[in-house]
Parts: structure tokens; C-alpha cells; sequence
């Protein structure tokens, strides 16, 4: 698929955040349920600025206890990475969406066919937390052939040296770890969270969105003080894992959307 | 049976010991060839550079060096003999030698990485110690070291493994150590590993993560392969004394493959001794695996054709793993070792046959090794065949003792 002619993620964000608001970045994770792409839709509609796009993996050891949970149904109604990228293709999506896994998913699927099936899906990044900065390089290369972006993490503990390599070498925005642990929602986002986007910001003018640990509106809004907004899986996941429909996990969005413009804009 | 003094002399520098070859240091990013590196998420990155240079540090410190060896032979009781097999032997129409690892304090090999990993850790300031255990041996050895240095311990256990082997549960608790049930996936091995490396992101600064194998991130692979060699350098030594040369085949069962990369690292620049890894059928890797990265690692795993890990099913605990270490994967590769599977039902066989014939009960992860013997005894005749005999089979005796009750019970019935 050309991409010629597609805004980058960001380019998109960049002119969301132009505009004066805080970005929202909602998890879904690929056949939580049948109508899954349904649900990517709506959360759209209810004011996402992308959305991530979860290809559940057998072993998600960078996920708490509810992203596991999501894999693991998600996995049982016989979900696949080529799946996963042939429901989301032939539906026009409103927001950008970018593909979060494991990179063995994408290591046996081969890089460039990987590449090219995300793009034709409307995948305009990729989230990829075990494949660290030293080894992306490939993968890195393929996606931007296709014109993904790859998005590397930054956490509390990431030395100030390598930050600013980090910083330099991922595209789309920063994905900030907000805590030492793994993903999950917690009643308070860590202090080191602001502390670490403030260190990005002071670097550049990559996007700073914070995860690990977004629970609702309050911990949004928290967040996003100094960083440019967040991310928010477990939480959203948690809703549809218990039964939320489609209509009541986008009015879990709408109302982190609405928080998040009250406070900023 | 001779007794040697260990070849990890205080004062060797670290590079020169290592065997310059075939076994030798991984690339700058932990690469053996294509097999390891460092897959982890960002915040484990610092921890594990961290790591790598504390353990270089002490590897090439005399002080640290003497330590570790002292340890492993007033506390651990190395050396650990070499066993000719009389009976077995003629049975078999080979010459069979067993490196005896079960004789070791706990009961297994397992106590020499983790001996070294909790000095290193002890060194590094670290207070408390984690592990992943499958059979409970590394458990029960890091619990055991823990208790040695006054460190406090926490094990994560797949669920079905802490009902298999009840008994090593109870010894980690009786040592003070928190055992943590591992609750996803198969609840075996492979989910314990995952739930050790969860709880270390949140823990990097006061914790220790102690892997049990040659598996995991750099410099895990390589470090545990270290603090094992003296299995292998060792055995190198005794065979020596006892039979005036080397063996013909070296053999150990894999797994994750600790116990293999020790033995194999005293003879794997020796073209002339063929080296043997015994797997599982249900847990065949190397044979049947293709490469995957998962829990840190690039290494063959028996993985679905999209890459979705596969559970192994084995017999043993120990071996309940669908990878291998990263060194393994390049052996493998690069043909310099040779993996064979072999069935549950050999392993019960040969559990059994040692235990009449030598008076010795294999752990079923060691049962393997000897398995691979009889099932190639005719290839083998007249041949020098060592053994690691990586662990004790107590733990074994009841799952062994329900299997066969069940077998009679089942014939019986016809």
C-alpha cells in the first residue's frame, strides 16, 4: 500500500497537540471479544487520538495480571497476528491506530510482510516493549519502508545517556513507563512518571505519552501535566474482560476524554 | 574415583578460562552466534548492564574467585566424584561414568550457579534474591544459598509444578522462603519465569533476579554457563586420572541446559568427545524448536506456526521448559552438540535401572541422560560414556511411586 499521501503519527498527534489538547491513547487488545473492531470504532468516536492495537502473545511478561487475561481469551477465541490485521483492513479507521506486541509475533511473521500487512491495515506505528533500541534496527528499517513509526520506551531508570539516544531514535512519540513494574492500573500515577516526562521534554519535541498505571479520568488528567497525554489499557480491558459493551467501555473514553479537556484546554 | 582440585584457580583471568571456542564469550550485545542477546523491556535493560559489568568485575577478581570456590567446597562438597559403573557398565557393553552432581548440597548442580549468582548479588548490595524453579531444585538451592548469606528469598513456582513437587515446597518455606504460585498459562516453568521477571521490574534496585539456566538476557546466559564450568573442568580432570584419556561421549540432560553447558564447556574444544544433550520428547527444542524470542532471549522454542509459545510436557518438572538456553541453540546450530529426545517412558525405565543396578536414584531430569545411553547402547559398545548425573531422585520417589502403582494397577485391571 502507498503511503505516500498518509499523515505520519507524528504529524498527527503533533497537530492534535498544536490545537491545545492532551492525547489519549485507548489499548484495545485484538479479539477481546467478536466485536472487537467494533469497539476500536467507537473508542475512536468517544475521542481517542489512536488507538493501540494489542496482538495477543502466550507470553506477555511485560503485562499485569489484566492484559494477560485479555491475551489469553483473546488467544482462546483463536486470535493471530494476521487476524488481528485482516479485520482491522476495509474499514476506514478515524484515528491512526498502532500495533502493540511481542516481537516474536513479528519475527516469525517476517518483518517486511509484517510491515506492509500492518500498513494495508491502517497501522501507522508499532509498540514493540522487547525489542529494545540496540536490536530494533531491522524492524525499525522495514516499518519505515512502509512508513511506520517505531515507538521505544522510556522508564524511570533509563540512564540520562541512553534517554537521549531513545529519544532520538523513536518516532511517533515516547511511550513513558510511568512506574518500575508492569502494566496495570493503579489509584495513583507514580511521581517518577512526571519526573521522567519532564526529562523528555527537556530533550526534544517528540511527544511524551505516559502508560503503566492510567486508571480513569484522574489519573489522566494527573499524568498529563507535563507530559503530552496517556495511555490506557488494563483499565479500558478490565471493563470489557467484566462485560462493558461496546457503548460502555467508549463512555469510559469520552469521560477521560472530557476530564482531560476540562483540565488543559 | 579421584578426587581433583578444582580448575577454577583463584587468579585466572576471567577471558583465558573460558574455553576460547567452541564455548567461549558471547559478542558485545550477548549474541553466541545468531542465539541470545538481550530482549527486554526498557526497564530491565539498566539491571541486566548492571549485571554484566558487576559480574565481570568479579569474575576477574582473585578475592571473589577464592570465595566462590571456597563455598562450593566447604559448604556445597566439591569436588563431586566420579562413579564407574560397574554393573551397568557390563550391561551394557560401555564404559559408563557418572559426574556426580546429585551428591552436592541440595541434591543437584544447581547449587554452584546459585552459589555464584548470590555472591555476585551480596557484592552488588542486593538484599534479596528471586527465583523461577520447574522441579524445585533451583529453588530449594537459592532458598539454600539465601539462608547461607541472610538474604531474604522469594520463588515463583508454576501451580501445577508446587502440587508435583510438594516436598521442595516445603524445604524452600523451611529455609524462610516466600514461595510464590505462578498462575498463568500451564502453570509450569515457563509461566514461573514470567512471573520472576515481572516482580524483578519492580524490585531491580534491592533485588537480585537468580535464573536457574543458561537462559534469559545477557548476560545470564553466559554468567550461569560460567559459574557451571566447574562441572565440566572437573570431570575433565577425573575421567582423565581414571582412564588416561578422554571420553568418547559426554551426555546431559537439557532443559534450559545448565547442567549440559557445564559439562559440555570442559570438553567442547576436544573434537574428539561427542557431545549429547538428552530432551524430553514433549519438550524437544533443539529438535523440533524453531528460533523465537522469548523470556529475554533469542533460542529455539517449540513454538505454533505464528509464534505463540508452546507448553512442554515431560515427565520432569525440570525439564518442563519450551526453549533451550541461547549456547545450546548455537551448538545445535552450529553441530558442535547433538540433542536427541527421549519418551517419558524410556525415563521411568532408566530411573528404575539405575536404581537396581547402581544403588543410585536419578532425579527423572538426570533419567534422561541415561535414557539416551540405552537406547543407544549398541552405537555406544565399548565406548567411554560419561554421564551427568545432574540430581538426586528423592524428590522423585513418589511421583515415580504413583506412576508404577498406576502401571501395575493398570494391568491388573486386564
Amino acid at each position: 500500500m502507498s503511503t505516500a499521501t498518509t499523515t505520519s503519527l507524528e504529524t498527527h498527534l503533533g497537530e492534535r497537540l498544536a490545537a491545545g489538547r492532551k492525547l489519549l491513547l485507548p489499548y484495545v487488545t485484538a479479539g477481546i471479544t467478536d466485536d472487537w473492531v467494533d469497539l476500536v470504532e467507537a473508542i475512536i468516536d468517544a475521542g481517542a487520538d489512536a488507538v493501540e492495537i494489542g496482538i495477543p502473545f502466550s507470553d506477555p511478561a511485560m503485562d499485569g495480571t489484566t492484559i494477560q487475561e485479555a491475551s489469553v481469551v483473546a488467544l482462546e477465541r483463536g486470535m493471530t497476528p494476521a487476524q488481528a490485521l485482516t479485520d482491522l483492513r476495509g474499514r476506514e479507521h478515524g484515528a491512526p491506530l498502532i500495533a502493540m506486541t511481542y516481537y516474536n509475533l513479528v519475527f516469525r511473521y517476517g518483518h517486511e510482510r509484517f510491515a506492509s500487512d500492518a500498513a494495508a491495515a491502517g497501522v501507522r506505528a508499532t509498540i514493540l516493549p522487547d525489542l529494545p533500541m540496540e536490536l530494533a534496527g531491522d524492524w525499525a528499517e522495514a516499518a519505515s519502508a512502509e512508513g511506520i513509526e517505531n515507538i521505544l520506551l522510556a522508564a524511570p531508570v533509563t540512564s540520562d545517556t541512553r534517554l537521549e539516544k531513545v529519544v532520538a531514535n523513536t518516532a511517533g512519540f515516547v511511550y513513558v513507563v510511568s512506574t518500575m513494574g508492569t502494566t496495570g492500573e493503579r489509584s495513583e500515577v507514580d511521581d517518577a512518571a512526571t519526573v521522567l516526562a519532564t526529562r523528555v521534554k527537556a530533550l526534544g519535541t517528540k511527544p511524551a505519552i505516559v502508560g503503566f498505571g492510567i486508571s480513569g479520568p484522574e489519573t489522566a488528567v494527573a499524568a498529563s501535566r507535563v507530559a503530552d497525554g496517556v495511555i490506557v489499557a488494563s483499565a479500558l480491558m478490565r471493563k470489557v474482560l467484566d462485560g462493558a459493551s461496546v457503548a460502555e467501555a467508549a463512555s469510559f473514553v469520552a469521560d477521560m476524554r472530557a476530564a482531560l479537556d476540562a483540565a488543559y484546554s | 574415583m579421584t578426587q581433583t582440585e578444582p580448575l577454577l584457580e583463584p587468579g585466572d583471568s576471567f577471558p583465558e578460562s573460558a574455553s576460547p571456542t567452541h564455548m567461549g564469550l558471547p559478542d558485545e550485545a550477548g549474541f553466541f552466534g545468531e542465539f541470545g542477546g538481550r530482549f527486554v523491556g526498557e526497564p530491565l535493560i539498566g539491571a541486566c548492564q548492571e549485571l554484566e559489568a558487576a559480574f565481570l568485575d568479579a569474575w576477574a577478581d582473585p578475592a571473589f574467585r577464592t570465595e566462590f570456590i571456597d563455598v562450593l567446597r566447604d559448604y556445597g562438597g566439591r569436588p563431586s566424584p566420579l562413579t564407574e559403573c560397574v554393573n551397568l557398565s557390563e550391561e551394557l557393553g560401555l564404559r559408563l561414568l557418572l559426574k556426580r552432581e546429585d551428591l552436592n548440597h541440595t541434591g543437584s548442580h544447581k547449587i554452584n550457579n546459585v552459589i555464584g549468582q548470590a555472591l555476585l548479588a551480596k557484592r552488588m548490595g542486593k538484599t534479596r534474591l528471586i527465583a523461577e524453579t520447574g522441579a524445585g531444585q533451583h529453588g530449594v538451592a537459592t532458598a539454600t544459598a539465601a539462608a547461607l548469606l541472610g538474604m531474604s528469598c522469594v520463588v515463583y513456582m508454576g501451580e501445577v509444578d508446587m502440587d508435583r513437587q510438594a516436598l521442595n515446597v516445603f524445604r524452600m518455606r523451611l529455609m524462610g522462603a516466600e514461595v510464590v504460585p505462578a498462575m498463568s498459562g500451564s502453570r509450569t516453568l515457563k509461566d514461573a519465569v514470567n512471573e520472576a521477571m515481572r516482580a524483578w521490574v519492580g524490585e531491580v534496585t534491592d533485588t537480585h533476579y537468580c535464573l536457574g539456566s543458561v537462559m534469559g538476557p545477557h548476560p545470564y546466559p553466559w554468567m550461569v554457563r560460567t559459574f557451571h564450568e566447574i562441572i565440566g573442568t572437573e570431570a575433565r580432570q577425573q575421567v582423565e586420572a581414571l582412564t588416561g584419556g578422554l571420553p568418547d561421549v559426554a551426555v546431559a540432560c537439557v532443559g534450559g541446559g545448565s547442567n549440559a553447558a557445564g559439562l559440555f564447556a570442559g570438553f567442547a574444544d576436544d573434537p574428539t568427545v561427542r557431545l549429547v544433550g538428552a530432551e524430553p520428547a514433549g519438550g524437544a527444542a533443539a529438535g523440533r524448536g524453531v528460533p523465537a524470542i522469548v523470556h529475554g532471549m533469542k533460542s529455539y522454542f517449540m513454538q505454533d506456526e505464528v509464534g505463540q509459545i508452546l507448553e512442554a510436557e515431560s515427565i520432569s518438572a525440570g525439564l518442563d521448559y519450551p526453549g533451550l538456553g541461547p549456547e545450546h541453540s548455537h551448538m545445535a546450530r552450529n553441530k558442535r552438540a547433538e540433542y536427541h529426545p527421549v519418551t517419558d517412558e524410556q525415563v521411568i525405565e532408566s530411573f528404575q535401572l539405575l536404581s537396581r543396578r547402581e544403588g543410585i536414584i536419578p532425579a527423572l531430569e538426570s533419567a534422561h541422560a541415561i535414557a539416551w545411553v540405552v537406547q543407544e547402547k549398541e552405537q555406544l559398545a565399548g565406548k567411554t560414556v560419561l554421564v551427568n548425573l545432574s540430581g538426586r531422585g528423592d524428590k522423585d520417589v513418589r511421583q515415580v511411586q504413583q506412576i508404577l502403582d498406576g502401571q501395575s494397577g493398570h494391568v491388573g485391571a486386564e
